[in-house]
């Protein structure tokens, strides 16, 4: 599917979201389609896929809940008295909070970065007419392609070389790079959609190519930047495989995925489960609370992000 | 001399510029600097030549690319093309010389009998995930767009609670994949593990297994997450193109007496097949990459023995922990290689005519 598709498909997407919400409409009865036991079956299995879906979050919550002695004689009690130990220990001893707060910096420096460099490469490959512009969009669009996995040993190395290994500068740079292609691809079909007549006014009032990208051109740009600035900070926030491989040396610096595939593993020989779910707990709580404010905007930028 | 400028530009036969003309060989200097200041400090000499909009422009366009195509030059095109020169070489990661040995290291692949058990099991989720994951997902987007009864002046409406599925379906696409896989590690743990609690609670205590320890299991329990995963996605990407789906096929779908499985197979599917194409490639690539869920929720990332170990954690090993780069890189190659091999495949396939509604 092409780009200008997924852009149509994030327009139209709103109205999908209506169908379903007539759930208070009446009813006609005796309406029914055919093959009830179907209907009945087809509608129970909904409900099953809700509880596989949520359950094993909502087990999680509710264990961090709960007393690590507890949770190994019962996986399914319910918290006795609420207490908060777990966070406590998660937050503080198993340093949820620290790793937290380094996902939280490297965020900091590669969201903006990659939002920056990817819309300015693309408005430039989707508005100006140059020698090698097609062949820069190729390049761009050609790095969705291929596996981080296939260049990760080579890509050790050059960090290495550049004294970036295990330093969040470094971090954040691969994050912006491993960005750009696909962020450039979308905002270039993006700035494509854009009226060009705006900028042409601009310009004849005298703004430079500069102020007319930051003034004009870039806030128009809002809703396919809300899109892919949504797909981005989940991927990053996400990402496990470019720390661990890029930034395992010091555990101080570790990010809150790391942290926890960790906390995983030292839970395995310390049997302190509650500290466990505590702490992806505080790990996913939070991204879930979001999405459900924004669930709507959430689902078109990762949906129209994913399709290429 | 800047008058004499103007007016050469406005004459209309100006289509063919003399090249010298407005360009004093003494100006270059001039013209490389006003290249590299801002536009602001341009001197005037330049600003008023008739060429300077190009210069400007040139100008704008060379700054902008600069440092987006930098940093994706340095840690995203140089890895990749030093991958294929580093995979025929034997170089081991730890110092800086290497011999050059060409293809060795692809035929010592041929023979390694653990990248074979890797490539098996990788392959094994390539077909089997797309099928369970895009099967369920576009069931259950079916149903959130036209499972529910007819109402009366609509040919076909969702179920009650459409949009609830959908928030609760995403979840796990909004959480990140480590987290995944540490929840279903816990999901699966014999003894503290809620599967096993709930077959117990069933009465069906004996069917409760060693879930990620048993080696015919364990690769069906990662295939298992790997799917859990994605379906969420699927079910919006599905349910909006099939939103965007004319009400009145449905209505003449309707009248002709079509149920509900021929309104699917004959109209909904056909009409939303570029994004079921789409959507089956990306899964593919997702269910070859696997890594994270691998690496953090199996035994000994990979085990027990070799039965979840997937490709890309065998190049992870080989890379960074017995120290062989440039053979882990030769198994990246082929990895790619695989990947670009299915993309073709699907695509060839399911090539069909294109629909337009």
């Amino acid at each position: 599917m092409s780009a200008t598709q997924s852009a149509e498909l994030t327009h139209t997407a709103p109205q999908t979201g209506e169908h379903g919400g007539t759930a208070h409409e009446k009813v006609p009865k005796g309406q029914g389609t055919e093959g009830g036991v179907l209907n009945v079956f087809s509608n129970a299995f909904l409900v099953l896929w809700v509880v596989m879906a949520a359950g094993p979050l909502v087990w999680v919550m509710v264990n961090s809940l709960r007393d690590s002695g507890a949770i190994e004689g019962d996986p399914f009690g319910w918290p006795t008295s609420l207490s908060f130990e777990n966070f406590t220990n998660a937050w503080s001893e198993a340093n949820i909070g620290q790793y937290a707060l380094n996902s939280a910096i490297v965020l900091a420096g590669s969201l903006p970065g990659t939002m920056l460099l990817g819309s300015m490469a693309a408005y430039v490959i989707a508005r100006y007419a140059f020698p090698g512009n097609r062949v820069i969009y190729l390049l761009f669009a050609g790095g969705m392609m291929f596996p981080i996995i296939l260049a990760v040993v080579p890509l050790f190395f050059v960090m290495d070389n550049f004294g970036l290994l295990d330093t969040r500068q470094g971090l954040m740079l691969a994050y912006i790079a491993y960005s750009l292609p696909f962020t450039t691809f979308f905002m270039t079909a993006f700035f494509r959609t854009l009226p060009g007549s705006v900028a042409e006014a601009a310009t004849i009032d005298g703004a430079s190519h500069t102020r007319t990208f930051f003034q004009i051109m870039l806030p128009m740009a809002k809703p396919g930047l809300i899109s892919i600035g949504i797909f981005n900070f989940l991927g990053q926030w996400n990402q496990f495989f470019l720390p661990l491989a890029l930034n395992s040396e010091h555990e101080d610096r570790a990010l809150l995925t790391q942290g926890l595939a960790e906390l995983s593993v030292s839970q395995g020989y310390e049997g302190d489960w509650g500290a466990l779910f505590a702490g992806l707990s505080i790990a996913m709580v939070p991204i879930l609370v979001v999405y459900m404010v924004f669930q709507r905007q959430v689902q078109q930028g990762l949906t129209a992000g994913a399709v290429k | 001399m800047a008058n004499d400028v103007r007016t050469v530009e406005r004459k209309p036969t100006d289509t063919a510029p003399r090249k010298e003309e407005g360009t004093p060989l003494g100006d270059y200097p001039l013209y490389a600097a006003a290249f590299f200041l801002p536009p602001r400090l341009t001197p005037e000499r330049v600003k008023n030549n008739r060429r300077y909009r190009a210069l400007d422009t040139y100008r704008f366009i060379c700054w902008f690319l600069l440092i987006p195509l930098v940093i994706y030059a340095i840690f995203v095109i140089s890895p990749f093309l030093q991958a294929f020169y580093y995979s025929l070489t034997d170089w081991t990661g730890y110092s800086s010389d290497f011999a050059f040995v060409g293809l060795d290291n692809y035929a010592r692949l041929l023979d390694d009998s653990t990248f074979w058990a890797s490539m098996r099991n990788s392959l094994l989720l390539l077909v089997a995930a797309p099928v369970v994951t895009l099967g369920l997902g576009l069931f259950f987007a079916f149903m959130l767009q036209a499972g529910g009864r007819h109402k009366k002046n609509e040919a076909i409406s969702g179920v009650r609670g459409a949009k609830f599925y959908k928030v609760v379906y995403f979840f796990p696409q909004v959480i990140s994949v480590a987290i995944i896989g540490v929840v279903w590690a816990a999901m699966y743990d014999p003894i503290t593990g809620p599967l096993n609690g709930i077959l117990r609670a069933a009465g069906l205590g004996s069917l409760a297994q060693n879930w990620l320890a048993d080696p015919k299991l364990a690769l069906g329990s990662v295939l298992f997450v790997l799917c859990w995963m994605f379906i969420g996605f699927y079910v919006v990407l599905f349910s909006a193109a099939m939103g965007s789906i004319p009400k009145d096929i449905y209505e003449a779908a309707l009248l002709d007496g079509a149920s509900r499985p021929t309104t699917f197979f004959r109209v909904t599917l056909p009409l939303i097949w570029d994004t079921v194409q789409t959507g089956w490639i990306y899964m593919g690539i997702q269910a070859l990459d696997a890594f994270a869920i691998v690496h953090i929720m199996t035994i000994n990332k990979g085990g027990p023995g070799q039965s979840t170990l997937v490709t890309p954690v065998f190049l992870y090993k080989k890379a960074f922990d017995v120290g062989q780069a440039g053979y882990a890189t030769a198994v990246g190659v082929v990895l790619l290689l695989v990947t670009m091999v299915f993309a073709a495949i699907m695509m060839l396939l399911s090539r069909r005519e294109r629909i337009e509604y």
